[in-house]
C-alpha cells in the first residue's frame, strides 16, 4: 500500500480490483486487537517449535539463541501457544498500554 | 528451526505464504490450517478461492495476506475455475508460451462452499480428472455471515438458521459425509485432516500433491466464535473431535481406505460437547443418541479400512 487504506479513491484502484503487491497485509497490524499477551520462561523452553507451529497469525518467531519470541504487532493474543506449550514455558498476561 | 521432520514435507519450513495481518478471529484454525497446507505446496501454487471466511479475512482491497496467485471467485464455482486454471497451465506449456514446470493448482472452500452450493461443480472437476487439489475447510457453518446453518453442520447443533427452543433441537439433520461423496468419484487420493495433527496434515497434503489426478482434503477447522469456544481452546477442540471418534483421520487411496489415526479406545462423545456452547442446550438423551451414531459411524469405518 503507497497510502493508508482509509485514503484511498476508488478511481485509483487497479481494474478487475488486481492487488498488486505481494503479501501487504503486513502493513495492516493486528496487535491491537489483544488484551493478553504471550511471555515466555527460557528456561522452561525446550525449543520444540510447537508454538510457532500452532500459531494462527504466524507471529511467532525464532530468536538466534533459538528461543521463541511473538510479534507484538501481530499478536492477537487468542492464547493457543500458552495453552499448546507442552512444558508450559508460555504464560499469557495481560497487556497493560 | 527444531521442528524435526519438516524438512521432509517442505524445502523451505520458515517460508509463509499466509503471512500475518490478516482478520481471522483470535484462535482461528481454519487459517492456520491453510497456512499449514501451503508450507507443503510451496510457492509454485495458484490458489482458486470461493467466497467464505477465508477470502473476506485474507483480502479486504487494498490488501492480501497471500504471497502466491490467488483468485477470488464465487460460492459456486471454486473446482471449475481451478479446473480452467489447469487445462489453461497444461496448453500453455504445450505450446511452450510459459516454462515447463510443476505447478500445483488448489481450490479452497468452506464447508457452505464445498457441500451445499459448489457440490456440483466440484463433482463436474472430479469426473473430469483435472490435475488440481481440493480443500475443504470445515467449520460446520456459515460463519462469516454469522453462523447459518450448512449441511455440514452436526446434529443438535445451534447456529442462527436452526436456534434451539421446545419445538427445535438446534440443527436437525446430521452432517453431510462430503469425504465419502468425494471418495465416491474414485479419483486417486480423498483424505481427511485437522491443523491438531499438523504432522498428519502434512503428510496427507504430500500426497495431494503428487498425485497425478485431482484429489481431495476435507479438513476440520475449528471456529471458536461459532462453536462457543475460548480462543485458547481451538486445537484442544480439534484432538477432541479426532479422539472422540466425531471426526475421524482417515485416507482414501485408489479406493482403500485406512485410518491414519486411531484414537481407540474412543473417549465419550460428551467430553467434546459438553464444553461447546452451540451443544449448551442438548439434554443426555440427545448426547447419549449422538453417541450411538459416533460408534456405528466408527465402526462402518473400521469395516471399510477391514478392520472388522
Amino acid at each position: 500500500m503507497a497510502k493508508p487504506m482509509e485514503q484511498y479513491k476508488w478511481h485509483e484502484l487497479n481494474v478487475g480490483c488486481v492487488i498488486d503487491e505481494v503479501g501487504n497485509a503486513r502493513e495492516y497490524k493486528t496487535g491491537d486487537w489483544r488484551s493478553q499477551k504471550p511471555v515466555w520462561n527460557d528456561s522452561k523452553c525446550i525449543k520444540c517449535g510447537l508454538c510457532w507451529l500452532y500459531c494462527p497469525d504466524a507471529a511467532i518467531y525464532q530468536t538466534e539463541e533459538g528461543f521463541y519470541r511473538a510479534n507484538l504487532e501481530y499478536c492477537k493474543g487468542c492464547g493457543i501457544c500458552s495453552k499448546e506449550c507442552k512444558p508450559g514455558a508460555i504464560k499469557m498476561v495481560e497487556d497493560v498500554r | 528451526m527444531r521442528l524435526k521432520g519438516l524438512e521432509l514435507y517442505t524445502e523451505h519450513p520458515e517460508a509463509e505464504f499466509a503471512v500475518s495481518g490478516h482478520r481471522a478471529c483470535q484462535g482461528c484454525a481454519e487459517i492456520l490450517g491453510l497456512r499449514m497446507a501451503l508450507k507443503v505446496f510451496g510457492k509454485d501454487t495458484i490458489m482458486a478461492m470461493a467466497t467464505g471466511c477465508m477470502e473476506i479475512i485474507s483480502t479486504p482491497l487494498p490488501t492480501t495476506t497471500w504471497t502466491i496467485p490467488w483468485i477470488h471467485i464465487a460460492f459456486e464455482n471454486a473446482a471449475a475455475v481451478a479446473s480452467g486454471i489447469e487445462s489453461a497451465i497444461r496448453i500453455l506449456q504445450e505450446k511452450k508460451k510459459i516454462e515447463r514446470k510443476d505447478i500445483h493448482v488448489i481450490a479452497v472452500a468452506g464447508d457452505g462452499g464445498t457441500s451445499d452450493i459448489g457440490l456440483q461443480a466440484l463433482s463436474g472437476a472430479l469426473e473430469r480428472g483435472h490435475k488440481f487439489t481440493y480443500i475443504c475447510l470445515d467449520n460446520e457453518a456459515y460463519m462469516n455471515t454469522g453462523i447459518q446453518r450448512s449441511s455440514s453442520t452436526p446434529y443438535g447443533a445451534m447456529t442462527t438458521t436452526s436456534p434451539p427452543g421446545k419445538k427445535s433441537i438446534g440443527q436437525s439433520t446430521w452432517k453431510k459425509n462430503m469425504p465419502k461423496i468425494a471418495a465416491a468419484h474414485n479419483i486417486p487420493y480423498v483424505a481427511t485432516a485437522c491443523p491438531s495433527y499438523p504432522f498428519d496434515l502434512f503428510a496427507k497434503i504430500k500426497k495431494a500433491r503428487t498425485v497425478n489426478d485431482p484429489s481431495y482434503i476435507h479438513m476440520l477447522s475449528v471456529c471458536p466464535t461459532g462453536w462457543r469456544i475460548p480462543p485458547d481452546l481451538a486445537i484442544e477442540y480439534g484432538k477432541l473431535a479426532v479422539r472422540t471418534g466425531v471426526f475421524p483421520l482417515y485416507e482414501v487411496e485408489d479406493g482403500r481406505y485406512r485410518i491414519t489415526y486411531s484414537p481407540e479406545p474412543l473417549r465419550p462423545v460428551a467430553d467434546y460437547i459438553k464444553g461447546q456452547g452451540r451443544f449448551r442446550h442438548l439434554k443426555e438423551e440427545d448426547i447419549a443418541l449422538i453417541q450411538n451414531r459416533t460408534t456405528a459411524e466408527w465402526e462402518e469405518l473400521k469395516y471399510l479400512c477391514g478392520l472388522r
